[in-house]
């Protein structure tokens, strides 16, 4: 149960901030700066001389906004891409903090695994005591305060966040500086990610953040839902990945992300707005739209013509217009069913209904 | 400069018509973007050997037809045929210049390798480009004045001058129809020139250029013929024909003053 | 010197220094194009979603042979490839957060297998997870072996489509209208990064392969204006910084091989940044402060 709570409330900050990660396109950085905290962490462990929680955090934090500030700056260099700047600077940072490790803490336990996978199981283990009380799990108050100062962040930069999200250059005009709400959006994921990784490791950070907001992407247009769903997909991912991971008895975190995943892959087919699904759907109905007016169009503009009859064929049609014969076939039908058109003695008329239709789209 | 019997590197095409039918013919064409349609029932037939000019407001789909006319986009419905046959099948016959800025300049190679890339249709598959290929290359350079710059790294190069190599390019193809994205945008008084010398050179040969083209002003002077699309296709004729005013009014719609005046600009200078 | 004689003589070094050799030139000269397709974090999506394609492949053959774990890997990459396309292409989610859901979602998934196969295989388990973060120290003749043939497989593809990929990375559309397949050609491409990818994971492992992509072309890049000399300078800046780091992280005790490559191959992109001819920065200061 704790568990299941703890994965709740780190799923629900990421994925606050991963709403904006993706309208920002900068999925990426989130995974660049889970990675890139390690040589942080080494650092603050290593000055505090141990596991040192706050002094790790401090490290951690400093490694994140050095990464950010690299990357920016390789980028302006103009020599580099964007992406390339991120493919290099993070595996940099993370041999670095795999180098400190092997050469300054041979006997410190910091495992990578661990760092990579987190261990959310054992949340228990760290409790809170104040004198002898048990306040539960420390991991409450952790993924409780990340939650709060997200939600605190974008409630009260909502507006700032919108505009520099859809037009930077109009933010900056009115005084918004997007360089500000850059640095506060990349130190807040920093903060998540040290936060939430100890728990639920680098790589389940980053599907937290972006997964869920990914899914709600697809499934609204409008920012304030896409947040609300983001979050919710998230909550629902961690009670249903600690079902999962009970089930078949593996990693929890893993089977966190999976469940996110199935969750995209569900919006990606079966979205009713941007669903691949509907969107068949969608070209089919245009393509016989666009076929019914042709039809309509070809059918009025023979009307009364000596070769009527002949222009009305269903093989002449199909030449005339390059139809393929099951498409014309299709046609005929759909346009018989809606009453646009009769069929007589092989020949197809139109009904007045059907005329007064092809009328309209002659005006063009 | 007599140029054209210099590019016969190539033997003729086989099993590629290109007699009596029209370069290019379009029919009912329809492309969808998202949910609206970009371009609708569009049925054209462009006449050989002349320059025809595609205007029309922004997003009037004149990138996008050309694109759907190349197959590099999904058509909803329509046909595409150059000299009467699939595009498919047909297309050595067709030349290509795409926006500049539709790649990165800072790609490393040089002038020369990227007119060379012209020739790639023609070598097809696995094959490389040789001496005869590097030659038509620099020929096709020579033509568009940049002979002098063949070596030259494209990032070096100035906005007119990239335009030039991307024209060289098409040269390079031996095309008999070219399609040409805003060849004249962002491009130096010097450079307008070259192309329009150009277009006027491939006209002779009885080459056909179909180029989408935004500025109203000196559409007149470039071209024969003209289509006038919004969304649909509004008409398409020889220009003195079918560039009017109520044609214009029925393209632009709402930006109507600006063509309006244009037109107005045009036929003072036609009287 | 004596480092020099070992490289020749001392098998465990010659099989890290030659796996990280094959590693640096194979991922150098396809990370060229991927880095000038804008495709720079590719390699870093495709590295975390080999993962469950290894599990099942042990799941499935019980086998801890590197050709089999090898060619799940490699399975997997590639689903991922096309599940990448098609979110590109098919829907309205963008390139990077695409990225990120692919990568995430595949190793979430890698990660549920890999537990559940440490809980309920308990013999013969062990070394699956060095194909993640890999262990070159642990490399043997017969990793080198399997790592040699695939990457000679990719190069020579590499040859013998050398135009093509030129063609399809400088202009997509043109090469198009020219009847050069760009979808079917961008996915052999990528499925020889996914190659690449599955030579890496053995040596410097899953979060540091996007480096072996990325720094070595982004390095070539800065001496040469020249797509050829670029795509052999970065093969040979991959396989030195394999060399070196491998030779780095045998002078030392306890030095991990794979971060040591990395951090050789940070020194090189940064030197070539800063001081190459032309492009290097520090000209760029020098011009600034004349002028």
């Amino acid at each position: 149960m704790e568990i299941v709570i703890t994965g709740i409330l780190i799923s629900v900050a990421c994925a606050l901030l991963g709403t904006f990660l993706i309208l920002r396109k900068m999925a990426m950085m989130s995974d660049a700066i889970s990675h890139a905290i390690l040589p942080g962490l080494v650092a603050g462990y290593f000055f505090a001389k141990g596991p040192d929680l706050f002094a790790g955090f401090l490290g951690a934090l400093v490694a994140a906004l050095v990464t950010v500030t690299l990357v920016e700056a390789l980028k302006n260099t103009q020599r580099v891409g964007g992406e390339s700047a991120i493919g290099i600077v993070f595996p940099a940072m993370f041999a670095l903090g795999t180098f400190l490790v092997a050469r300054f803490f041979e006997n410190v336990h910091l495992d990578t695994d661990a760092v990579l996978f987190g261990n959310i199981e054992f949340v228990a283990f760290d409790r809170l005591f104040i004198g002898d009380v048990d306040f539960g799990p420390q991991s409450y108050y952790v993924a409780g305060a990340l939650c709060l100062i997200n939600l605190l962040f974008i409630t009260v930069f909502y507006k700032e966040l919108k505009l520099a999200t859809f037009d930077a250059g109009l933010a900056a005009t009115l005084g918004f500086s997007p360089f500000f709400i850059h640095y506060a959006l990349m130190a807040l994921v920093s903060v998540t990610s040290v936060g939430a990784f100890t728990s639920v490791g680098a790589v389940l950070v980053v599907a937290l953040m972006i997964v869920p907001a990914a899914a709600a992407y697809l499934l609204t247009d409008k920012l304030p839902m896409m947040i609300g769903l983001a979050a919710g997909i998230g909550a629902l991912s961690a009670v249903l990945g600690y079902g999962l991971a009970l089930a078949i008895d593996s990693s929890v975190a893993g089977a966190i992300v999976s469940v996110a995943g199935a969750f995209f892959f569900a919006a990606m087919l079966f979205s009713p707005s941007h669903g691949l699904i509907a969107k068949a759907r969608r070209i089919e109905r245009q393509r016989v739209q666009i076929g019914l007016e042709a039809l309509l169009v070809h059918l009025l503009n023979h009307e009364g013509e000596e070769g009527e009859a002949h222009e009305s064929e269903m093989l002449h049609l199909s030449s005339e217009l390059r139809w393929l014969p099951q498409f014309a076939q299709q046609i005929v039908g759909v346009a018989a069913n809606r009453g646009l058109v009769m069929q007589v003695n092989g020949h197809l008329i139109l009904t007045d209904n059907g005329r007064r239709q092809g009328q309209q789209l002659m005006v063009y | 400069m007599a140029h054209g019997s210099r590019l016969k590197a190539f033997p003729p095409k086989k099993n590629m018509t290109t007699s009596s039918s029209f370069p290019l013919a379009v029919h009912d064409l329809t492309v969808v973007y998202r949910d609206k349609p970009a371009i609708q029932d569009v049925d054209v037939n462009i006449p050989a050997g002349k320059l025809t000019a595609i205007i029309g407001p922004n997003g009037a789909g004149k990138s996008t037809f050309l694109k759907a006319v190349l197959d590099l986009l999904p058509r909803v419905a329509g046909t595409v045929e150059v000299f009467g046959k699939p595009y498919r099948q047909q297309r050595q016959l067709v030349g290509y210049v795409p926006q500049r800025a539709s790649v990165d300049w800072d790609f490393p190679t040089t002038a020369l390798d990227v007119v060379t890339m012209g020739t790639y249709g023609k070598l097809g598959w696995v094959k490389r480009p040789g001496k005869a290929e590097h030659d038509l290359a620099r020929q096709c350079l020579e033509q568009v004045g940049m002979a002098d710059f063949a070596s030259r790294q494209i990032s070096q190069l100035s906005g007119g001058q990239q335009q030039r190599v991307f024209l060289a390019r098409a040269l390079a193809q031996d095309a008999e129809v070219y399609f040409m994205d805003e060849p004249f945008v962002g491009v130096d008084a010097l450079t307008e020139r070259a192309i329009i010398t150009l277009l006027q050179d491939l006209r002779q040969r009885g080459k056909t250029v179909v180029c989408v083209h935004h500025d109203l002003d000196s559409a007149p002077e470039y071209f024969d013929w003209v289509m006038l699309l919004n969304v649909r296709l509004i008409a398409a004729g020889p220009f003195d024909s079918t560039f009017t005013a109520d044609n214009l009014r029925k393209t632009y719609g709402g930006a109507m003053k600006a063509a309006i005046d244009h037109f107005a600009h045009f036929e003072q200078s036609k009287g | 010197m004596n480092l020099l004689t070992d490289l020749i003589f001392d098998y465990t070094l010659r099989n890290i220094a030659l796996g990280a050799a094959v590693l640096g030139i194979v991922s150098g000269v396809l990370g060229s194009f991927a880095v000038l397709r804008r495709q720079g974090l590719l390699g870093d999506t495709l590295a975390h979603a080999a993962l469950p394609g290894i599990c099942v492949a042990y799941l499935l053959t019980g086998s801890k042979s590197p050709l089999v774990l090898f060619l799940g890997a490699a399975i997997s990459g590639w689903v991922a490839t096309l599940v990448l396309l098609r979110i590109v292409r098919e829907t309205r989610i963008k390139e990077d957060s695409a990225l990120g859901v692919v990568l995430s979602v595949f190793f979430g998934v890698g990660i549920m297998l890999l537990t559940f196969i440490l809980k309920h295989n308990d013999a013969n388990q062990a070394g699956l997870d060095k194909f993640l973060f890999g262990q070159a120290a642990t490399v043997t003749a017969e990793d080198v072996n399997t790592m040699t043939i695939l990457g000679v497989f990719a190069l020579l593809v590499v040859a013998v489509l050398y135009k093509e990929f030129k063609i399809i990375t400088f202009d997509p559309n043109f090469a198009a209208s020219l009847g050069f397949n760009d979808r079917w050609l961008g996915v052999v491409l990528t499925s020889l990064i996914v190659v690449a990818v599955v030579i890496g994971l053995r040596t410097v492992g899953v979060v540091l392969m996007s480096a072996m992509l990325v720094g070595p072309a982004v390095a070539a890049r800065q001496w040469t204006n020249r797509l050829e000399a670029m795509v052999l300078l970065a093969g040979f800046f991959g396989a030195l910084s394999g060399v070196a780091g491998a030779l780095i992280s045998v002078s030392e005790a306890n030095l991990p091989t794979g971060p040591m490559v990395i951090l050789s191959l940070t020194v090189i992109v940064i030197i070539s940044l800063l001081f190459a001819p032309q492009r290097g920065i520090l000209w760029d200061i020098k011009r600034f402060s004349k002028a």
